[in-house]
């Protein structure tokens, strides 16, 4: 058992040091990228307050270390970035790590809770499908499916307001909460989910019609497998062989679907936030593109890609909890 | 005595394939308690329909078109409701499969899954049922139970897996057991002890087995009674005794005819002169990258020596994972070696550049195991045969009569080149790989398990289309197999391989007859059927009736 | 092929998806002739509801232009970012997956932690930075549309070809002294294809999705008629007159609902199994 737990950890650890090549291309591409964007920050910061002469420009650019070589200026930021230093944000006029600080509670949310919803939904309606393959409940769960794959997020998005706040008035139509009503603790928690229901619904959806299919898929090819006939001739019931042999079995494609669509979850923040105008690292990146703060840009790569590798590492760790075969080959 | 088990008029349908209304057709078997009933048969023949069938483990295409399965003359399994049905599966039939592998849940241990079989069918409590466990391992002769129980399916060798598959199904003490092939998957010294396993637990239980098997050796190893199946029908039911020996069925005669016998024919080509000379070859395997940890190096081929005489043919047996078919790619550089040598009259092979090499290759060629896998899908097959030479450089013109000719030459429709693989039978793919190896008119021939994925009749007939090429073209033979019976069929010597290692070479006779090595001793000893030799039938027989 | 469009065409769900896509394929093809004018031009009393005006059945916008000729030039743009986007991930990647896959070792590892790198970065925030840096011509959306949709079908490829690289037809063609250049493309590529034809459909849809995201955030070309800018613009009336936003929003659907029933179809022809489940 020992032996077991040490090599399941070396296994992740493992994995995780992967990423860290990956990690280092992103950063220097996005730097490197980012040289041929048109006007700088300080660009931008002079246009912001209004125009300003050359040689304002180049005394800002000296202060922020912008007139230094590519070379020396990426080098600098990596160095900095070893310690956990973003930069700071023209724009914002504080720190990088600050604005992404505020900003990343919201995101987090958001995405954890559509994540949940849209896991226990696909499972919950793929296992259904599944096991009406072909009637009715499979044939109306499938096109559901379908029709939401299809779906533009921002467009369902947009289309919940327009039923639910705006018709029937049930839920707000966008922010994270109501500033003005100075509310706190439990009741401040029930307004914030009132405000994340769209928006979480929204992002859920669409990922819940990919893990429908997978799940309705997944449970279809396990159920064709030996073991599933060795528990028959074992005499296990049905409810017993669908949740012990094949659910089990089924879920495994599920759990490495996560790890990959962190990433993908984490982009489309970015277009969910913009509708209901929620205070995120999506819309803060989306923000950062049209004022051309490029520092934070930078900032948000670097704290979306770890995220995206934290999420991995996780995802991992579960799935190698779950399917013992993982464990075995990474001794 | 009444039968345990009968099967009566039992037929099954497939209404979605019209051109094969019947998969069973009216069979009938019985089952008394303490025998051993083999049910024979080539792939397709309905076998493992039967065996699905007692159990209701059809697939959902398939219907049952007639008759009853009776368990202890009570009324009919078929006509039971799912749940009455539940209470039989694993109370009073235990089944065991194929592939020990994939029949064994990855996600669960040994001990979880046997544990199930209590869990469903008895109030037992945990500690209770712990302790069945522990006992059932032990009876089935599993090295260190305890560790066994904590261990999932892919920490146990094949024969392991087995084993708890065996000691899976015998958990409640079943009058019934249902074998569906249990010893396919496994090596042939694995085989012979998992045969000996089921055989000892039988007698002691008294328990009525329907074994399922394609291998005459192993009906003659183990089977009391056999019945014989062919296009979904029982052909030919008797006495074991009788129906090995004094088969009546045509059919029968055929398939018996055409196991090879375990006798050697004294070596030919002693004399001729050493044409390709292997020298010290090795190859290991060990994960080495970046990112990669060391993997556990595995010495695939460890100083690999012999010589093959012009026109002789070299059979090279031993079990999987012995390093045999490492050895075949190593030959014709498919994998490199890490040392040693290859020469074909006296020029270095492993010393030619890749370009040198790739010209270099037409003189030794290579048959290979899966007459599914070495065809590609989406080519025509006389494609396939005529690109050797092709891209050698010879006019298409020339290549197209040679290939007319090569199809002639094994056995196929001149005119088949314009097809595709997927329209031949396996035995009919194995001649066109054969084609394809000979187009190129190589010296020597490299044959990897060329008939191990074939039914035993056609099996048959591509070892006799071997041997007449190999006379007339004058080819020298490198003969890969796990079979010792084609071995001493085919070869004029023979080298036994165990991991990565030569243990033992000499004429066939010596080998197979006083095999001085343990491991080569065990692998002669583990024969099924070996002292069954049908006198008797001799192959002409089968060729007038084919 | 005749066989594969008769199995193709046993599938209701496969027809609809085609018969979609024949349609908007239709609409892409008729805009010239039924809205010759500039479909960005103003052409009427601004936001008057579908099917109020005979002139315009779809209505028209808060800036006063007609939406159906809108919605058919539309089709256009989503088809060719359909169709160019799709065709520069797919070329790059089953040429990145098939080196990788094929040849192994350090170019494999090279090649996989630079996936590895596209794949950590979200794709949608990667197509902000590169339309930030170069622009939001339509030209440069498209492309930066395919360069960040190449991994998956790259990692798809590469798949396929580990597992095929060692079949035994494989081996004997390298038997028959077929060079790499040959094995790859005459004898693994063929049988590696099928399951990325059907992934295409995958990245088709998303390319679309896309784009629309793009412009609905008015960070696509404005100067091209697109499904999404149309969605974006009609956010501000929203409240008031949502078919400014509907209208388009069910375009794209469908349009993406065609593809990927087109997909589903291509795949229960080209990896046939569970048939007689």
């Amino acid at each position: 058992m020992q032996d077991r737990v040490l090599s399941f950890l070396v296994f992740a650890l493992r994995r995780l040091a992967t990423s860290v090549p990956s990690l280092l291309i992103i950063l220097v591409a996005v730097f490197v990228l980012l040289q041929f964007a048109p006007g700088d920050t300080v660009d931008a910061l002079l246009a912001q307050m209004g125009g300003g002469d050359a040689a304002v420009g180049e005394q800002l650019r000296h202060f922020y270390g912008l007139d230094a070589p590519v070379t020396i200026q990426l080098g600098h930021y990596l160095w900095r970035l070893v310690h956990l230093d973003l930069g700071f944000s023209a724009i914002y006029g504080k720190p990088v790590a600050e604005v992404i600080g505020e900003r990343l509670p919201v995101t987090l949310l958001l995405m954890s809770a559509s994540l949940l919803v849209a896991l226990l939904g696909g499972t919950v309606l793929g296992v259904l499908a599944a096991r009406r393959v072909n009637k009715w409940p499979d044939t109306v769960i499938s096109t559901v499916g379908l029709l939401f794959y299809a779906t533009p997020s921002f467009w369902l998005g947009l289309m919940g307001v327009v039923v639910f706040a705006v018709k029937l008035g049930w839920l707000p139509s966008g922010g994270f909460e109501d500033l003005g009503a100075g509310l706190s603790g439990l009741e401040r928690a029930f307004d914030i989910a009132r405000h994340m229901v769209l928006p979480t619904a929204t992002l859920a959806l669409i990922f819940l019609s990919i893990y429908l299919r997978v799940m309705r898929a997944s449970m279809l090819e396990v159920s064709t497998q030996d073991f599933v006939r060795t528990a028959r001739a074992k005499g296990a019931g049905e409810s017993r062989v669908v949740v012990r042999h094949v659910l089990r079995n089924a879920l495994l494609p599920m759990v490495t679907l996560v790890g990959l669509h962190a990433s993908t979850m984490l982009g489309g923040s970015v277009v969910i936030e913009s509708v209901f105008t929620l205070p995120g690292l999506g819309r803060l990146a989306y923000e950062s593109v049209v004022q051309r703060d490029l520092n934070t840009l930078l900032g948000i790569v670097f704290v979306s890609a770890l995220l995206v590798i934290g999420v991995n590492f996780f995802v991992d760790l579960l799935y190698a909890r779950l399917d013992p075969r993982i464990r075995a080959r990474g001794r | 005595m009444s039968p345990r088990l009968s099967i009566e008029n039992l037929s099954i349908a497939m209404p979605k394939r019209p051109d094969r209304p019947l998969l069973l057709d009216d069979v009938s078997l019985t089952l008394a308690s303490d025998e051993i009933v083999c049910l024979v048969g080539e792939s397709g023949s309905g076998k493992s329909m039967t065996a699905n069938a007692i159990l209701r483990l059809l697939p959902s295409a398939v219907r049952v078109a007639g008759g009853r399965i009776r368990l202890d003359g009570e009324t009919d399994l078929l006509a039971l409701p799912a749940e009455e049905m539940q209470v039989i599966r694993g109370v009073r039939v235990g089944m065991i499969f194929q592939e020990p592998m994939t029949a064994l849940n990855p996600l669960l241990t040994i001990g979880e899954q046997i544990a199930e079989t209590f869990q469903i069918h008895t109030r037992l409590s945990r500690a209770e049922i712990g302790v069945r466990v522990q006992a059932l391992l032990t009876e089935v002769l599993i090295p260190d139970p305890p560790a066994a129980a904590k261990a999932y399916p892919h920490e146990l060798s094949g024969g392991q897996r087995q084993r708890a598959m065996i000691a899976m199904a015998l958990a409640l003490e079943p009058a019934v057991l249902v074998a569906d092939e249990p010893t396919t998957a496994l090596d042939v010294t694995t085989q012979a002890q998992i045969l000996k396993l089921i055989r000892d637990l039988q007698r002691r239980k008294g328990t009525a087995v329907l074994f399922i098997t394609h291998d005459f050796g192993v009906v003659a190893e183990i089977a009391d009674r056999v019945a014989v199946m062919q296009g979904g029908k029982i052909v030919e039911q008797g006495l074991a005794e009788d129906i090995l020996n004094r088969p009546q069925h045509p059919y029968t005669r055929r398939l018996i005819a055409a196991v090879p016998p375990l006798r050697t024919a004294p070596p030919r080509h002693r004399d001729a002169p050493i044409e390709l000379q292997v020298e010290g070859l090795s190859k290991t395997y060990g994960g080495r990258g970046l990112f990669h940890r060391q993997g556990r190096i595995t010495h695939a081929l460890k100083d690999v020596s012999f010589d093959l005489r012009r026109g002789a043919t070299l059979g090279i047996v031993g079990e999987s994972g012995s390093g045999k078919s490492t050895l075949a790619r190593c030959l014709v550089r498919l994998i490199e070696a890490d040392a040693g040598r290859v020469r074909l009259d006296g020029v270095d092979l492993t010393a030619l550049s890749t370009k040198q090499w790739r010209q270099e290759s037409r003189r030794v060629q290579m048959v290979f195991q899966d007459p599914f896998g070495s065809l590609n899908p989406r080519r025509r097959v006389g494609d396939l045969v005529a690109q050797g030479p092709i891209v050698r450089g010879e006019a298409r013109q020339q290549v197209a009569a040679r290939v007319r000719r090569l199809f002639e030459l094994v056995g196929l429709d001149p005119d088949a080149g314009t097809r595709f693989p997927h329209e031949f039978s396996g035995g009919q793919r194995q001649r066109i790989g054969l084609a394809r190896a000979l187009a190129l008119e190589p010296e020597i021939l490299i044959a990897d398990e060329p008939v191990s994925a074939l039914d035993v009749s056609v099996q048959a007939q591509v070892l006799d289309l071997l041997a007449d090429l190999r006379e007339r073209l004058r080819l020298s033979l490198v003969f890969i197999t796990h079979d010792l019976r084609v071995a001493a069929q085919v070869s004029d010597d023979i080298l036994v391989m165990q991991n990565g290692v030569v243990v033992e070479t000499g004429t066939a006779a010596q080998v197979l007859e006083h095999p001085r090595h343990p491991y080569t001793q065990a692998l002669v000893a583990a024969v099924p059927g070996r002292h069954w030799i049908p006198e008797n039938i001799e192959r002409r027989t089968a060729e007038s009736a084919a | 092929m005749l066989p594969i469009l008769k199995r193709y065409f046993r599938s209701p769900v496969a027809i609809l998806g085609l018969t979609l896509l024949l349609a908007v394929v239709a609409l892409a093809l008729s805009a010239d002739l039924l809205f010759p004018r500039n479909p960005l031009a103003l052409a009427g009393r601004p936001l008057q509801w579908p099917l109020a005006s005979p002139r315009f059945w779809l209505g028209t916008d808060n800036l006063g232009r007609d939406i159906a000729a809108q919605i058919f030039h539309g089709a256009r743009l989503s088809l060719l970012i359909g169709v160019v986007a799709t065709s520069i991930a797919i070329v790059g990647g089953v040429l990145i997956g098939a080196i990788a896959g094929y040849f192994g070792g350090m170019w494999d590892e090279a090649l996989m932690r630079l996936t590895d790198a596209f794949q950590t970065l979200p794709n949608f925030l990667l197509l902000l930075l590169l339309v930030a840096v170069f622009g939001s011509r339509i030209e440069t959306v498209v492309i930066a549309i395919g360069v960040v949709s190449w991994p998956a079908p790259a990692r798809l490829t590469r798949a396929e070809f580990l597992s095929l690289r060692h079949r035994e037809f494989v081996e004997a063609g390298r038997l028959s002294g077929l060079g790499d250049f040959r094995l790859i493309f005459t004898e693994i590529l063929p049988n590696a294809l099928p399951p990325v034809i059907v992934y295409a459909s995958v990245v088709m849809a998303t390319s679309i999705l896309l784009e629309s995201a793009l412009a609905f955030l008015n960070l696509s070309d404005p100067n091209v008629p697109s499904w999404g800018n149309l969605v974006g613009q009609g956010r501000s009336v929203l409240r008031s007159e949502w078919y400014v936003c509907a209208i388009p929003g069910i375009a794209i659907l469908l349009t993406v609902l065609a593809v990927s029933l087109v997909g589903q179809g291509l795949n229960d022809v080209l990896n046939p199994r569970l048939d007689d489940q």
